[in-house]
């Protein structure tokens, strides 16, 4: 994933909040996820309202040192299907 | 007996960071993995039921209490709830629930043995991706099968998968509670899975309901346990658990899943009269977190029972903290220590290093059950046990099952990268 490309939170997918981050369920392929940190869970939110993933990067005060484990962490949570372009 | 494993006096504060075992020790905001029974009924009587069912509780939920808690899920975003019984479908108004669950976002799993999925209720099902289904089969065979479900069950949950698989349903599940008789046949379950397009599940058994009458004589022989370890491992991937096994990872290598008692902390029960227990394994009155009807409901009793916010600390004393493999099996199953009458912070009665030996052949007493909706008479499939099952002359045989998921795990992926920052 790139910082210019533009994502969303699938629309079969929901996030529940808990204390460490959260729950990601995919309604249509049944499978749980974990989000593990409020951040994490922060920059995923913001994705569909903002021009693109960097800003969303931005926008969550992401730190410039991780962002590229941020950028990975999405990558995968986009090949598993909850995330979506746009 | 202590009710939970020695925890420390006051309350550790959950770490912020870290793997996520340690988060679910803490317990979450709701449940991960919640079964709910929904009647006792059941139209069998399988003889390691897990839950005592049989007979319809006449206290048992309404229907609409039932939507009423459905409601609550969908508040708590519990996304999924296992569903059992009894026999779930017995329940008249059970395809009414169905329904209303899907259109409430709370996806179901339900398990049945199925005697009732005829092919237009395998249609029904194939057509939406909210609801999976689990056909429970304990042997590989009639003449393993039968004993212990019914006369008939195998041919019943055959004929079941065929009409899911002709209704164009995939990934279903073939759910096998692992016995001293099947064990041998776990090649023999994988291809039958194959064959309908179903996934293998297999599950332990644990002494727990009509369970503790027959563990003594079902439960795996030692040298079983290592066969079934050794099967796990080499195919792990393409098996579920529900975690069931990870006393098992003492062998050496752990098993895929979290290794974890969930109960009370992601795992949870609803019984048929809106009962909560720590898991549905334990329908105990030790271990009744309170009741849905009380005030506040569900979501009062999942944070607030005093049960609950108890069994979410972690464990520091007890003889398996003393183990070199506590990190992989931490103690086994409270249930099946419980029921076989072992100290909870003491190892499981399956502990694969034989720490459970001298305890077992010991002074034991067994808890017996708090409930029990067993059939009082024969029915129609009665199980006719093989001379390996002993029974007490007294009791009555009859027994249904409801193979139901106490897994803090079940079917979780973890994002493994999703899994890194901080
Ligand atoms: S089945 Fe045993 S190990 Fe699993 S959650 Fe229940 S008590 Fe814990
Ligand atoms: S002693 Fe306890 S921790 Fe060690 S293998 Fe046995 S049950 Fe597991």
């Amino acid at each position: 994933m790139q910082e210019r490309e533009a994502w969303r939170l699938s629309g079969s997918v929901a996030l529940r909040p808990e204390p460490f981050g959260a729950l990601a369920y995919d309604f249509h392929t049944r499978r749980l996820s974990f989000l593990k940190t409020p951040r994490l869970v922060d920059v995923v939110r913001r994705l569909g309202d903002s021009n693109d993933v960097g800003t969303a990067l931005t926008a969550a005060e992401v730190p410039d040192a991780e962002r590229p484990s941020y950028l990975a962490a999405l990558t995968t949570l986009a090949s598993g299907g909850l995330l979506e372009e746009r | 007996m202590t009710l939970v494993p020695a925890r420390p006096a006051t309350r550790p504060e959950r770490p912020s960071t870290g793997p996520l075992i340690d988060q679910f020790e803490f317990g979450l905001d709701a449940p991960i993995c919640l079964t709910w029974e929904l009647t006792y009924a059941c139209n069998l009587a399988c003889v390691h039921c897990l839950s005592s069912s049989g007979r319809r509780d006449p206290r048992e939920l309404t229907t609409e209490e039932c939507k009423a808690l459905i409601d609550e899920f969908e508040r708590m975003q519990i996304f999924y709830v296992n569903i059992g019984g009894g026999e779930p479908t017995v329940r008249p108004d059970f395809w009414e629930l169905l329904d209303y669950a899907v259109e409430h976002h709370v996806g179901v799993k339900f398990s049945t043995n199925g005697f009732r999925i005829t092919p237009e209720r395998a249609e029904q099902l194939a057509a939406t991706d909210y609801v999976d289904v689990q056909v429970s089969l304990d042997g590989a065979t009639p003449e393993v099968n039968d004993p212990i479900r019914g006369l008939g069950t195998y041919d019943a949950a055959m004929r079941a998968m065929a009409n899911l698989q002709a209704a164009g349903m995939t990934d279903f599940k073939l759910s096998v509670v692992c016995t001293r008789h099947n064990i041998g046949q776990l090649d023999e379950f994988k291809a039958i899975a194959d064959r309908y397009g179903a996934q293998l599940r297999l599950t332990r058994l644990r002494p727990s309901g009509r369970g503790a009458d027959v563990w003594q004589d079902l439960h795996p022989l030692p040298e079983q346990q290592r066969e079934l370890y050794d099967w796990l491992v080499a195919n792990g991937d393409r098996v579920l658990t529900g975690d069931s096994f990870f006393h098992l990872s003492a062998y050496g290598e752990a098993l895929p899943g979290l290794n974890l008692c969930g109960a009370g902390r992601v795992v949870c029960l609803v019984d048929p009269v809106g009962d909560v227990y720590a898991c549905p394994f334990a329908i105990h009155d030790q271990f009744l977190a309170g009741n849905v009807r009380s005030p506040g409901g569900f979501d009062e009793v999942w944070k607030h029972s005093a049960l609950f916010e108890d069994l979410r600390s972690p464990q520091t004393g007890g003889a398996c903290t003393q183990c070199s493999a506590f990190d992989a099996c931490r103690g086994g199953c409270m249930a099946a220590k419980f029921f076989t009458g072992l100290p909870l912070d003491g190892p499981d009665p399956e502990c694969v290093k034989g720490n459970s030996a001298a305890a077992l052949a010991g002074e034991r007493v067994l808890p017996g059950s708090s409930q029990d909706h067993s059939h009082a008479g024969p029915v129609r499939n009665q199980p006719v046990p093989l001379t390996l099952l002993t029974r007490r002359p007294d009791q009555p045989v009859a027994r249904p099952v409801s193979a139901c998921d106490a897994s803090p795990v079940a079917g979780l992926s973890a994002g493994p990268s999703a899994d890194r920052p901080g």
